[in-house]
C-alpha cells in the first residue's frame, strides 16, 4: 500500500513488520516520533512487542542485549550523543553476536549542542563491528529495517540502519508499506543458536583469556583473539549474505537491487561524486546539470559502510579521472572517513593497472549548515574542469569566516 | 510467616561447582552458595564485572550450573529488565531473574539504571554483595566503603565520606521489598530470598560480605567478622516490607537483649581500620548507641522476631 509519511514513521512501520519482539528507547531529537509510533503500535495492541522506556540509552542497549541473549528480535533506535551514550554497548552487543537492529538518525554531535543533521554520530561508530546501512528515501528506510533483521540473524551479527536527521526523519513522501502476510514470507521468526534457558544453562561473555583454553572435556576452546577474528571473519562474508537477502527481497517485493552502492550515470563518467544518504540523491541533480555543460559527470552512493564494500566501489570508479568525495563526518587530525576508505579501496591500482583517479574530499553540512544545490555544483564542476593541486586537502563547502 | 530454614533442611543440591577462583576466605562465597540454592534452578543470573564475574570462571570453564549473562559494568538492572521483556515475549513463565552485583556496581556506576528499574516496577530480584570497595580492581574506595577505612585509593588518610545507605535508597523508591542480610548467617540470606520472590516487582538484597584481603584479616576469619559487624550494631540485618522496616534475625534479637558489642571489637579486627583513633572511634559507638535507642522506640510493636 502506498502512503505518504515521515521518514521515522516508514522506519517504525519496518520494525512493526519485522515483528520485533523487545523494543527499549530512550528519547532524543529526532529520533523521537519513530519509538512514540511503536509505543502507540504496542499500546494499541496493533504489534505484540514489550516496549520498554528505559532510563538512558546505555540501558536501551542493554535491554536489547539481554533480550536478544534470551531469543528475542530486538530493537532500538537513537541518535548523536544518544548513539555515544551507547558506545560501550555497541561493542559488547558486536562482540556477543546479537542480531539486534539499530535506527540511526544521523544527527551532529556536541559540543556545542547541535540537533540538526551530519554523519558524525554513526561514522565514528564503524569500528565497533556492526554492520552499517545508509538509506537514501523513505521506501529505503522501511525496506532497509526489513532486510536488517534478515541479515543480522543469519550472520549472527548486529545491523544500524542509519538515515539523515529532519532530511529524511521529518520529511514526507510517498512509499510503499508491504502487506504483513509478505513480509513473514520474507522474514520468518527469529530462532536463535542458543538463547538463555536454565534448561540448558551457559555462562554467556566470560573473561576470555589471551590464549585459548581446554574445556573440562580436554577440548580446545577459542581464546579472545580467536573469537574477534570471526567477527572480522563473518562480516567481510555478510556482504555475500546481504546479496542473498537483497535478492530474494526482490523476487518477493519487487524491487530492490544493489544493497551495496547506487550508481547514477557512472558507466562512462569521467568525473564521480561520492556521497552518503540522502546527499547522494542532491548531488544526482547536479550530475545532470554539469551532463548538460558536456562534463561527463556521475555519482555513486555508498548504501553500505561496513563491511566496506570495497571492491565494488573500485571497480565503479575504474576508468574515471577524478573523484569528489562530499561528507558530513570527519576524522579530525587527518580527512573525511569515506574519503580515506575510497582511496584505500583504489589503492592496489584498477584492474592492475597502476593507474588511480585523484580523489578530492569535500566536508559540509556539518551542524546541519545547509547545502545549496549552486554549493554543491561549483565544488563538483571546479572538480572536473580545473587542474587538481593539493589534492589530499581538505575543501569546505559553505564556510563562512 | 514462613519457618526458618535451618542447616538441615537447606536444600543439598549445589548450584555451584566445587572449587571456584574466590580468594581464600572471601564470604561472597558462602553467600554464592546459599544464595543460588534458595533462587533454584529455575533462575537466570545476570552479572555486571566484579568479584563474581572471576568466581564464575574463566572461559570456556563456569563454576555455576545456572544460565549467566555477564554485561557491562553500568547496565545490570537494565539487562535483566531486558531478559524478563524477552520472557514475557516468548512466553516462558516462572523464571527468576537475578541481577547480582558488587557494591560498585550497585550503589556507584549501577545505580542510574537500578533507578530506572525501579521505577518501572520490573519483576526481578537484585542482590547486592558489598565488600566495601571495588575489590576486583585492587580496594579502591566505592560509595560504600565505610568512613575511615584505608583502601588503595584512600591510603594515608582513609575514606573521608559516609557510607552510602543502598538500602535507604531503594527503600525510597516504594519497591515492594528492601532486605540486608550479612554472609555471616547464610540460613536469614536463604530465606530472605525466598521470600523476596514471592513480591512482584523489583526487589533489593544487600549483603555485607567480609573480604580478607580487601578489609586485613586472615581468612579464617570472615564468618566472624562479619558476625562483628552486626553483633555491635553497625550493621543491621533488618527487612522493609511495603515500606514498613524491621529488624530481623540476630538484630531482632540484640534489640530485645539491649546488648551492643563495642564498636572498637570490629574496628579492631581488621587491618583496614587501623588509623581510627580512640576518640574517633568513641564518636561512632555513641552514634551506634543512639541509633539503636531508636530501634527500641519504634520497633516494640514488632518484637515477634
Amino acid at each position: 500500500m502506498q502512503i505518504i509519511e515521515s521518514g521515522n514513521v516508514a522506519a517504525a512501520l519496518g520494525v512493526k513488520l519485522s515483528r520485533a519482539q523487545v523494543v527499549a528507547a530512550y528519547p532524543i531529537t529526532p529520533q523521537t516520533p519513530l519509538t512514540e509510533k511503536l509505543s502507540e503500535f504496542i499500546e494499541a495492541e496493533d504489534m505484540e512487542a514489550q516496549y520498554i522506556p528505559v532510563e538512558s540509552e546505555h540501558s536501551a542497549l542493554a535491554v536489547c542485549i539481554a533480550a536478544s541473549s534470551a531469543g528475542a528480535r530486538s530493537f532500538t533506535a537513537t541518535s548523536a550523543n544518544g548513539l555515544l551514550y551507547m558506545h560501550e554497548q555497541i561493542h559488547w552487543a558486536a562482540g556477543a553476536r546479537l542480531p539486534i537492529v539499530m535506527c540511526v538518525v544521523n544527527r551532529g554531535v556536541g559540543a556545542p549542542w547541535t540537533v540538526w543533521n551530519d554523519h558524525q554520530d554513526s561514522m565514528s561508530q564503524r569500528d565497533t563491528g556492526w554492520i552499517q546501512m545508509y538509506a537514501n528515501d523513505h521506501q529505503q528506510i522501511i525496506d532497509s529495517v526489513i532486510k536488517a533483521f534478515c541479515l543480522a540473524e543469519e550472520v549472527m551479527v548486529p545491523v544500524m540502519v542509519c538515515y539523515d536527521g529532519y532530511l529524511l526523519s521529518h520529511t514526507y513522501m510517498p512509499f510503499d508499506v508491504p502487506e504483513t502476510a509478505v513480509v513473514d514470507r520474507f522474514l520468518p521468526p527469529y530462532k536463535p543458536p542458543y538463547a538463555l534457558d536454565p534448561h540448558t544453562p551457559a555462562n554467556l561473555n566470560t573473561v576470555t583469556l589471551p590464549d585459548v583454553r581446554s574445556d573440562i572435556h580436554g577440548n580446545q576452546a577459542h581464546g579472545y583473539m580467536e573469537i574477534r577474528h570471526f567477527l572480522q571473519e563473518d562480516m567481510r562474508s555478510s556482504t555475500q549474505a546481504l546479496a542473498r537477502v537483497e535478492t530474494r527481497f526482490k523476487e518477493i517485493f519487487g524491487r530492490g537491487g544493489n544493497p551495496f552502492i547506487e550508481s547514477y550515470r557512472c558507466d562512462d563518467a569521467e568525473f564521480i561524486a561520492v556521497g552518503i544518504g540522502s546527499l547522494s540523491y542532491h548531488l544526482r541533480d547536479v550530475a545532470d546539470s554539469l551532463r548538460d555543460e558536456g562534463i561527463r559527470a556521475g555519482v555513486l552512493s555508498v548504501n553500505l559502510y561496513r563491511p566496506f564494500p570495497a571492491a565494488i566501489i573500485a571497480k565503479t570508479l575504474r576508468g574515471c579521472r577524478g573523484v569528489a568525495v562530499f561528507e558530513k563526518a570527519l576524522s579530525y587530525g587527518y580527512q573525511g572517513p569515506l574519503c580515506a576508505d575510497i582511496k584505500s579501496a583504489l589503492y592496489q591500482g584498477i584492474d592492475g593497472s597502476g593507474r588511480r583517479p585523484f580523489v578530492l574530499n569535500y566536508i559540509l553540512g556539518l551542524g546541519g549548515r545547509e547545502i545549496t544545490t549552486r554549493d554543491l555544483h561549483d565544488a563538483f564542476r571546479q572538480s572536473c574542469t580545473e587542474v587538481q593541486d593539493n589534492v589530499d586537502e581538505l575543501r569546505w563547502i559553505g564556510l563562512k569566516l | 510467616m514462613q519457618a526458618k530454614t535451618t542447616i538441615l533442611s537447606l536444600p543439598e543440591e549445589e548450584l555451584v561447582h566445587p572449587g571456584n577462583r574466590a580468594c581464600a576466605g572471601c564470604a561472597l562465597g558462602i553467600a554464592y552458595r546459599v544464595g543460588l540454592k534458595a533462587l533454584g534452578k529455575n533462575t537466570i543470573i545476570v552479572v555486571p564485572p566484579s568479584c563474581l564475574t572471576v568466581l564464575q570462571g574463566l572461559y570456556p570453564i563456569a563454576a555455576t550450573k545456572l544460565p549467566s549473562l555477564n554485561v557491562t559494568f553500568a547496565s545490570t538492572a537494565a539487562a535483566a529488565t531486558g531478559l524478563l521483556g524477552a520472557l514475557k515475549a516468548l512466553k516462558k513463565k516462572d523464571i527468576n531473574v537475578v541481577g547480582w552485583a558488587g557494591d560498585g556496581g550497585t550503589s556507584d556506576i549501577g545505580l542510574q539504571a537500578l533507578s530506572g528499574a525501579c521505577e518501572r516496577g520490573d519483576n526481578f530480584l537484585f542482590i547486592c554483595y558489598d565488600n566495601e570497595a571495588y575489590m576486583n580492581t585492587g580496594v579502591q574506595r566505592s560509595g560504600t566503603t565505610p568512613m575511615g577505612a584505608l583502601t588503595s585509593n584512600t591510603p594515608i588518610k582513609g575514606k573521608l565520606q559516609q557510607k552510602k545507605d543502598v538500602p535507604a535508597i531503594m527503600a525510597a523508591h516504594g519497591i515492594p521489598y528492601v532486605a540486608t542480610c550479612s554472609a555471616s548467617y547464610p540460613l536469614d540470606l536463604f530465606d530472605k530470598i525466598t521470600k523476596a520472590l514471592t513480591f512482584d516487582g523489583v526487589k533489593y538484597i544487600h549483603i555485607h560480605t567480609p573480604c580478607p584481603p580487601g578489609w586485613g584479616f586472615q581468612p579464617r576469619y570472615a564468618v566472624k567478622v562479619g558476625k562483628l559487624a552486626v553483633e555491635t550494631g553497625l550493621y543491621e540485618l533488618y527487612e522493609v516490607e511495603n515500606s514498613v522496616m524491621r529488624l530481623t534475625g540476630a538484630s531482632a534479637k540484640l534489640r530485645e537483649k539491649r546488648k551492643l558489642l563495642p564498636v572498637a571489637d570490629y574496628f579492631k579486627s581488621q587491618g583496614r581500620f587501623k588509623i581510627l583513633t580512640d576518640e574517633k572511634i568513641g564518636q561512632i559507638q555513641e552514634e551506634v548507641n543512639a541509633r539503636w535507642e531508636g530501634y527500641s522506640v519504634t520497633q516494640e510493636e514488632s518484637a515477634q522476631d
